[in-house]
């Protein structure tokens, strides 16, 4: 969690190193300065994928990674640090909401940023619900949970994004995603190949049961 | 015809205004935020009406290929309101994004000691932001408030080439052109200016530092009278060139000093935004 893993992925690939020097430096000094910092990482930094990410940092961008690193420089802990993160996805534009929520497992706070995760599932925006499904999402409750890995099967985010996927899906889960299939297929339709392929895992290829089955209609 | 319009506030705007302003030539706008009409009571309620300037408008105006810019203010209409006046803390904030290329509107609207106020300190948040100003003219006592304004603008310390003075007419143009702000027109129909009348004040002012504009908003106002001043340039002898300078270097040149403007080309746009794809219609 110190960060070394965000420098050594962003050696080479911001546009402006000796911004993002200052602004850690700044930030370090003065938390408040990040406030201005944040928002202009973007401009500053540049916004296209890490070159090399790793599994950890797989779909993150240059803008993502170095505005985590300026979170994890925050020279505050707890209610502090969690007030300060909470006005920062308050107030930010998308991009600026989906680092924060890329940050959370990094930082010093418990799960005082499950309602930014909460959130950030309510917007049906995909950037912020797919970031929202990361390492945090084991600080949501089981139904919360189940009910937003639903929500990228509705917005066809693929699974791959969701983070502790198969050790945390149980059969209740597979009892929504059944519940899905069987409504799409009355429909005419079909669920993504991963909530398929998902959800055979779960029943071992036996078809799980749904209410919709159970009803006599 | 490529166009920017410097000042429209889509907000008060349907999404059949972006379709149509699409294929007339308008790529990139610029929205300053204003009053709404109902008057606001809260710096929460700014605070929702500056993120859809950020979010929900550029998402909107993505679907049509058009590049959507800001410029985030007080008005001066609800800088009279104290129960607003605590806007000013959260602009830092918003002066600080990707798709903000200005402060404004600022300006006058009665000319008050609260507007005088609040006008100086955004000035000031403009120096301090490295941003460009969007000032606007008040439509009653309009000399006066244009007076007025060039004295606090001169005050401020912001640099003359970094301010827009807008919603001029046959009776301010001279009062600001002398002083190396831009001068902004806005095309409105009735209470502004029109077409031909732009054109006869282009004829007589040159083309250096104007920029033409529609201010539509949720008044009787037409998105397209852009379009209608550049053929109307046309009919009146200008080139082509001319109505580049003018509907399109003109704008670009004012709002890049905010190094911030984007005018690559749009993003395919996401399929929807906070649960609502405008593609499928609303609910």
């Amino acid at each position: 969690m110190t960060g070394q893993d965000l420098q050594a992925a962003l050696d080479g690939a911001v546009v402006n190193p000796a911004w993002l020097a200052d602004a850690l430096a700044r930030v370090q000094a003065s938390p408040a300065a990040i406030a201005g910092l944040f928002p202009a990482v973007g401009r500053r930094c540049g916004r296209g994928p890490l070159p090399d990410p790793g599994p950890e940092l797989d779909g993150w961008t240059v803008d993502d990674a170095a505005r985590v690193l300026l979170l994890t420089v925050l020279p505050l802990r707890g209610v502090a640090l969690a007030g300060a993160t909470g006005a920062l996805y308050r107030y930010g534009d998308a991009a600026e909401k989906r680092a924060v929520l890329r940050a959370l497992p990094r930082l010093d706070i418990g799960n005082d940023g499950v309602e930014l995760l909460r959130d950030a599932i309510r917007t049906n925006d995909p950037r912020l619900v797919a970031a929202a499904l990361g390492p945090y999402a084991s600080q949501l409750d089981d139904a919360m949970w189940r009910q937003a890995v639903l929500k990228c099967v509705f917005m066809e985010i693929p699974l791959s994004t969701v983070a502790g996927l198969t050790g945390r899906a149980d059969g209740e889960l597979a009892r929504m995603l059944a519940a899905l299939a069987t409504e799409r297929r009355a429909a005419g339709r079909t669920i993504p190949a991963d909530a398929t392929a998902l959800l055979k895992k779960l029943t071992g290829g036996r078809p799980a049961e749904s209410d919709h089955d159970k009803e006599a209609d | 015809m490529r166009i920017f319009d410097p000042h429209i506030h889509m907000t008060s705007r349907t999404t059949d205004d972006y379709e149509r302003m699409a294929a007339a030539g308008v790529r990139v706008l610029l929205e300053p935020a204003f009053w709404l009409g109902q008057p606001r009571t809260s710096a929460e309620s700014f605070c929702d009406y500056f993120d859809s300037l950020v979010g929900w408008e550029p998402f909107r105006a993505s679907q049509f290929g058009i590049r959507h810019h800001c410029a985030i203010a007080l008005n001066p209409k609800e800088a009279n309101d104290a129960r607003c006046r605590e806007v000013l803390d959260l602009l830092p904030r918003y002066l600080a994004k990707d798709g903000v290329v200005a402060v404004g509107e600022l300006g006058y609207d009665s000319m008050t000691p609260d507007e005088d106020e609040v006008f100086a300190a955004q000035l000031a948040l403009a120096v301090e932001h490295d941003l460009p100003a969007l000032v606007h003219t008040p439509h009653r006592d309009k000399k006066r408030g244009t007076e007025r304004t060039l004295d606090v603008v001169k005050e401020s310390g912001i640099g003359p080439g970094r301010v827009v003075v807008d919603h001029l007419n046959e009776v301010t143009v001279g009062m600001v052109a002398g002083t190396g702000c831009w001068m902004g027109f806005s095309i409105y129909p009735g209470t502004k200016m029109s077409p031909p009348r732009m054109a006869a004040i282009l004829r007589e002012y040159g083309l250096a530092r104007m920029l033409v504009n529609s201010a539509a908003d949720w008044g009787r106002s037409d998105p397209l009278l852009t379009r209608r001043t550049g053929e109307a340039m046309l009919a009146a002898g200008f080139t082509d060139d001319d109505v580049d300078q003018v509907l399109w270097r003109n704008p670009v040149e004012f709002f890049g000093q905010s190094g911030r403007l984007d005018l690559s080309p749009v993003q395919p746009p996401e399929a929807t935004f906070a649960d609502n794809s405008i593609l499928r219609g609303g609910g």
